[in-house]
Formats: structure tokens, sequence, C-alpha cells
């Protein structure tokens, strides 16, 4: 009964979105206030019914329903409950319809907390998101309905897929949606200044904390994602230039560059069109990615439901949405007026130069990713690109990003100083350049760019933190000056050298995988092997029993110096229900670097193979992306990102780049 | 005409960092890009030694056999044609005789390839596509779909690839 209302409160939903997808936009365009003010108990309402939807879900999964298609094929009865929630999204019906709850979320929030926006732009955004909301409805209610019943109830579910059965399946997957699910929201922004025909740095205003928001959880939910697979995967690999995470990177970096331009916009007024352009890119992108990922086009290491019917209902929605927003696009970006003038060597000039590598390495990912498919369709040869491809292409246009990434936020807005900035990053490029030049030394025949990149990392770490010490003490003051200016500063300029400091981080992560040591062998228990600095000992493998799986753990020591450090445990799990069997990795941090085991075949002789690493530094590479995560946080934190609050936070007098205050009144005063 | 210069400058900067990217990725294509072939293909092409490509189709029963320290040798087939294929390091845990497999390695001699990644998927109803597209041409293929049930966003394969990492 609660299944079928459910089912019935999806179909309202839809209903709703239908009404949101109307009235509001129709209210804006003939700025008519009954009409627009529709929007905010719409899609309220919408939210509401979408939420219940998936809650009636969960709860069938919990109870463990098995009268459910979508729980029969996803739930065990043995399965511990925070499996069976997870199991909810760890299925395509479900997924999807985690997809549109965050969709309604984004829609429901705006809605919330946007009282400070003009209520034109509101209710035409909030239309925009009804559009986006009923396609995909119709698309869960037609071709992929979680509430399906089966005629014949089994006594037993047939479990959810044991490598899913993983805490990162209860985290993962919540946090990408978050991602990139919610730029859609700054795409209903985007498509809804287009409509009315406003677009100005209150427009990025207003769209800056949803763009942050949206980056933050993507950025989380693409770490999360890693290192999951690189836990549970077993080769120790934790990116694997795979469709499905190249599909979750385009938003990520065209997100990145958006978050960038905004600010410019934001501040100068200037380079709307463009703004505009990678706002409905960067959703765009989101879409192509659940494609790719739904439709199952493309052959993944990840696994994924593939139906080419769903999958031609995605392409119908993708073409639509892509279509429709370009068409606007070209129609109305040309009555755009240009913005605010800046000198190349500049705050906008070096965001311009962000903007400018982001969305080039943004496409060489697009084009890897889709040229196997185009080739295929074209001429019927099957290739694959992998990661040398994208190691070649993203790499070097990666380079002088990241080069200037500490270059960027010293410099003025509207005309830097190039050889003021210089002279402020001498220390951090030099020491940079010396922790380079040192390693070089030290790992004489070792990789060559793993200490460049290491130099680089350090570079752009010190380079954020000279930053912030500069504006905090930009002339010797004493502590209590110091102490006085460090509460006036603006928390979007901690949030920025955080970010590009946890940049840094995962760059020297990254870097260190070049130092790694890998070994493979049959191990025999009690004799010990040698990996980098320490020495691994099987002592002993022995049989236990989990909940709903049997394994052999095969305990080992870590030592150093013969003395132990550290123990593991890797396993090989076999799941009753589907008779599969899963490698558990073991892994142990020491340091900042990671000692890893995965198993492989038990042989005759009492010997088993394994396969072995130490990784320096590695787990930097998500420490990073926390640190990252935490510098958009911190910016959203500041007050004068908080919509209509248009009061701008105080600024020590003579910081280094002087931001020019709004130059509009903002609409929300 | 400053604001045209200015736009000029920004139009060509941009035209410079799209043509590098353009080369580079054209550069990268001709060069980084691995063929696909099934043993049938595979036998007729006849690659020469030291190509780079991925071989799918059927892991043959009793082929798989142990030949040293993790070291193991099997045989790809489409039932009519074979690729012997000698991997070291873990076997991906789905791995079995009688189904898909994906390898990628270098050719080592006419019907010998070294493989460095081994790929299965691990449920047993999916079959990589191009396995399942290779064995449908040559009329291999019963099964009804090779759609997937499961579905999920995250990290959900076994799979083994010593040289990534």
């Amino acid at each position: 009964m609660i299944v079928e209302t459910g089912h019935f409160a999806l179909v309202l939903a839809l209903a709703l979105a239908l009404v949101q997808s109307v009235l509001p936009l129709w209210g804006s365009v003939r700025r008519d206030p009954t009409l627009m003010g529709t929007a905010v108990p719409v899609s309220l309402g919408q939210l509401a019914l979408v939420a219940y939807a998936f809650a009636c879900l969960a709860e069938a999964h919990v109870a463990a329903d098995f009268s459910l298609r979508n729980v029969v094929e996803n739930t065990h009865s043995t399965q511990p409950l925070v499996y069976k929630i997870a199991g909810v999204w760890g299925n395509h019906e479900g997924s999807m319809l985690l997809w549109v709850l965050i969709l309604a979320l984004f829609g429901g929030l705006v809605a919330l907390f946007g009282p400070g926006i003009p209520i034109v732009l509101r209710a035409a955004t909030l239309g925009v998101q009804g559009w986006i909301a009923s396609a995909f409805l119709l698309f869960i209610l037609l071709t992929s309905d979680p509430f399906a019943r089966v005629v014949d109830p089994p006594m037993e579910g047939q479990d959810l897929n044991p490598i899913l059965q993983d805490i990162g399946l209860a985290i993962h997957p919540p946090l990408l949606y978050l991602g990139y699910v919610g730029f859609s929201i700054v795409f209903s922004f985007a498509a809804a200044a287009l409509i009315t025909g406003r677009v100005d740095a209150g427009w990025a205003r207003f769209v800056r904390p949803w763009a942050l928001l949206a980056w933050t959880f993507l950025t989380l939910g693409i770490a999360m994602g890693s290192y999951w697979a690189y836990y549970t995967l077993g080769w120790g690999g934790f990116w694997f230039w795979d469709p499905v995470e190249n599909a979750s990177l385009m938003p990520w970096l065209a997100g990145t560059a958006l978050l960038h331009c905004t600010s410019v916009m934001e501040k100068r007024e200037a380079l709307k069109v463009w703004t505009i352009f990678l706002a409905i890119v960067t959703f765009s992108l989101s879409l192509l990615g659940t494609f790719l990922v739904r439709s199952g086009v493309l052959t993944s290491v990840h696994s994924f439901a593939s139906d080419p019917t769903r999958g031609t209902f995605i392409l119908l929605i993708l073409a639509v949405f892509i279509g429709g927003s370009f068409a606007l696009y070209a129609w109305r970006a040309p009555m755009l007026r240009a913005g605010g003038l800046f000198a190349p060597v500049s705050r906008e000039g070096a965001l311009v130069w962000n903007n400018l590598f982001l969305s080039a390495a943004c496409a060489t990912v697009l084009v890897g990713t889709l040229y196997p498919l185009a080739l295929e369709a074209l001429t019927g040869q099957k290739i694959s690109v992998g990661a040398p491809f994208f190691n070649l292409t993203f790499g070097p246009l990666l380079v002088p990003l990241l080069l200037v990434v500490p270059v960027g936020p010293s410099l003025a807005w509207k005309r830097g100083d190039l050889l003021g900035a210089a002279q402020r990053l001498t220390a951090a490029a030099g020491i940079g350049l010396l922790v380079a030049v040192v390693l070089l030394a030290v790992t004489r025949g070792g990789p060559v760019l793993a200490p460049l990149g290491a130099g680089l990392a350090v570079y752009i770490v010190l380079g954020a933190a000279t930053d912030v010490a500069l504006r905090l003490r930009p002339r010797p003051m004493p502590v209590r000056a110091v102490l006085e200016r460090a509460r006036g500063l603006p928390r979007s300029a901690y949030g920025t050298a955080l970010a590009h400091a946890g940049l840094g981080v995962t760059l020297l992560g990254l870097a260190a995988t070049g130092w790694g040591v890998e070994r493979i062998a049959a191990v025999t228990p009690g004799q010990p092997v040698e990996l980098g600095p320490y020495d691994l000992v099987v002592t002993g493998l022995q049989p236990r029993i989990g909940p709903n799986y049997a394994e052999t753990v095969a305990e080992t020591e870590v030592r150093r110096g013969g003395r132990v450090v550290a123990r593991i445990a890797p396993a090989k799990r076999v799941f009753a229900a589907r008779r599969q069997t899963v490698a558990e990795a073991g892994i142990v941090t020491l340091g900042l670097g990671q000692v890893y085991v995965s198993l492989g075949d038990q042989h005759a002789d009492g010997t088993i193979d394994a396969r072995m690493f130490w990784k320096p530094l590695v787990s930097l590479i998500w420490c990073g992306a926390l640190v990252m995560a935490l510098g958009g946080l911190l910016s959203l934190s500041d007050r004068r990102l908080r919509i209509g609050l248009a009061v701008r936070g105080s600024r020590p007098a003579g910081s280094p780049p002087p931001a020019r205050p709004p130059v509009l009144p903002s609409p929300a005063e | 005409m400053r604001r045209k210069s200015r736009r000029l400058l920004l139009i060509s900067s941009a035209l410079a960092v799209a043509g590098f990217a353009a080369g580079l990725t054209l550069f990268a294509l001709r060069d980084s890009v691995v063929f696909f072939y099934g043993p049938t293909e595979f036998a007729e092409k006849a690659p020469a030694p030291g190509t780079r490509l991925r071989i799918g189709g059927l892991v043959a029963r009793g082929s798989l056999a142990h030949v040293g320290d993790a070291t193991v040798e099997f045989a790809v087939t489409d039932n009519s044609r074979d690729v012997r294929v000698r991997y070291t390091g873990l076997l991906p845990d789905l791995f079995r005789e009688g189904q898909g497999v994906v390898a990628e390695g270098v050719v080592s001699g006419p019907d010998r390839f070294i493989a460095d990644s081994v790929l299965a998927k691990h449920d047993e109803t999916y079959m990589p596509r191009e396995v399942a597209d290779a064995l449908k041409q040559r009329g291999e293929w019963q099964r009804e779909s090779a759609s997937a049930s499961v579905a999920s966003p995250g990290p959900a394969a076994v799979a083994a690839a010593p040289t990534l990492r």
C-alpha cells in the first residue's frame, strides 16, 4: 500500500513539475506576479512529493518487501541495514530517483533560501528547473519504474551486488549527485537570465553560491569515488581514465572554470557571454555523463545498467536540453552588452587563462571519451582510448594552468603588476624549484616527472600561503594589527587560498606515485617479502564467517627493520547468494603513504598469489581534495555570498588586490 | 580601439590554446589509441609482434594453466580461432573458463599475446560489449540480451591491471 502511494506521489510530482515548467515562466515573461508566485509553492510541493516517493522506496528496501522487483533484485534479508538503505540507489531505478530527488532539492532550496533573488529571475529559474524535472520524472515513470511489483513474490532477495556492499556506496553516489545534479540549478539560472534578458553582476552574485555548493560536493564525490575504486578494485589504482570517471571529471573541469569566471562577472561584469555559456556547458556535460553512465554505450570498469531503450530516452532528453539551451543562447546572447575592460595582465586576465586551459583540458577529455563511439559509428573499428592518451593531452594542458594558480590571486583586478606578483612569489617559486632539484639529485635514475611535479606542488601550496600571509601583513606591523586584519579578511579569500593549497596537496600525492613500489608474487606464509622500506610476512591463512559471506583472511605483518609496525588482513570473500568472490584489499596508512595488499588465487603448495604496493604520500591525493572542498565551504560561508545579504564585509584598507565594490546596485536591496 | 584590440588579443590567445589542445589531441590519438580485435580478426589481420592491442572473447574451457610465479596462460576463443594469452598478475575475481574476457597487452606471435591487464565483468549475465559484438559476428551469440541487471554509481567490476597505477 505504501509502495502504491509512493508511485502515486511520483505521478503527482510529474504533474506539479509540468505546472512548474509553464506557469512561472509564463508569468516571468508577462511580468505577472500571481503567475510568478506559483513557482515557490509548486517547487516545494514537488520536492515533498519526490522525497515521499524516495522514502517509500527506502522503506520497502529496509522492510525487505520482496513483492517489489527492485527490492528482490537488490536486497537480501541478511544484509546489514546500512547496505539496505544504500541499496536504494545501488541500482538503476533507485539511482535515477535519487537523481530526481536532488534535482527537486536544489529547486526547493532556491525557493526557500532565495527571497533575495529578484522575483522574475527566481520564477524563470524554477520554471526551467521544472522542465528538467518533468523530463526526468517522465523518464522514470515510463522506462524505469522503481515501484514495479512482481506477480509471485519470492521468499528471499537476490542480494545487493557484493562489490557494492561497502560504505562507499552509502557516501559516494549522494555526494556525486549533489555535485553534478546541483549544476542543474546553475543551468536554470543561465537559461532564466537569457529568457528574462537580464544578465548583470547581480546575476553572478546569486549564481555563485549555488555553483560553489555544487562544485564542493562534486569535488568530494569524485574524491570519494576514486578512493572507493582504489580500495575495492584491488589494482591499487585510483584513476583509470574510464568513461564513467571522465563523465564526472568533465562537469568538474567546466564547473571549476565556471566558478572562476562568475567571480569575474560578479566583480567586474565582464565575460558575461562566456559565463552563461559555461553554465550551460557544465550541466550539459552532467547530462552527457548521465547518458554515458546509464546507456552503457561505452565499456567501463565500473558496472552500470545498460539498456538501449533507456539510453535512447536519455539521449532524447540530452538533445532537447542541450539543443534548446544553445538555441536560446544563440538567439539571446548577442543582446548582452559587453562588460568592464581589463588589461591582459590582471586578475581577470589570469582567470581568463584559467578558463582557457580548463576548457581546453575539458575538451580533450570529451574527445578522448567520445572518439571510440564516433569511430565505431563511422568505420566500425573498435578502439579504446586509455590512460596514455589522457596523460599526453591532459598533462601538458594542466601545467601552464598550475603555474599560474598562485599568480592569479596576487594580481589586482583591472590592471595587475606582474613584476610585483613575481616578487611576492619569489620565495614560493624558489623553494619549489629547490625541492624539485634536490629530489632529482637524490632519486637520480628514478622517474623525472615525480620530482618536477612535487616541486610544482610545493610552489602551489606555498604560493597560496604567501597570498594569505601578505594580505594579513603587507608590511611590518604588530601582531595585534595582523590579528585584526585576519578577522577582517573575507572568508572567500581564505577559501580561495585553501582550495588552491588543496590542489597543490593533491598534486604532491599524484607526483609521489612515481616513487611507488609494486610486487606481484606467489607468497609463502612465513617468508618475508621486501616492499620498499618494509617487509611483509603472511603469518597465516584463516577462514572466517561474515554476516552474508565466508572469507579467507591472510593475516599479514608489516615490518620495518625487523620490528612489526602494522598488521593488515587482506581477504577473499565468497558471497553465498550470488556465489561470487570478492577480494578485500588490506590497507594500512603509514605516515602519509600506504601499504596495500590484494589477494589472488591460493595454490596447492600453500602459497597464495598477492599483489603488494608501497605507495608513498598516496593519502595526500584525497586529503588534497578534502582541503579543496573545505575551501569551497569556507568561501560559501562568506557573508558576501549569502543570498539576500548585499552588505559587503569590511575589507582591511590597503590589502594587496583592492577588489572593487560591485558597480551595480543589487536588486536584492 | 582599445576594446577592439583587447578582444583581438583574447580571441587570438583562445585560438592559440585551442590549437595547442587540438594538436596534442591529434598527436595522442595517432599514437596511443588501442584497437580491439576478436580472435578471428586477430588471425586475419596478423598484427606485427609488439603491437599494442585489446583482444576479447571467451576464455576457452580447460585452457587455464598456472605457469609460474603468479603467471597464468589461457586461450581466448570465439569458437573458431584461439589466441594464447600469458598474464602475470592477479586474475579478476570473476575470471572463469567459458566467460567473456577482455585483455590488453602486446602481440608476441602469430597467435600469442602477452597481457598486462585483464578485465572481466563481475556480473555473470554481463559480457563486455566488444566481446558480445565479436561473438555475434561469428554467430556464437545466443543470449537474448546482454544488458546487465545491476546498476550502480561506483566501482563495481573486478579487473586486474598491473601497469595501471
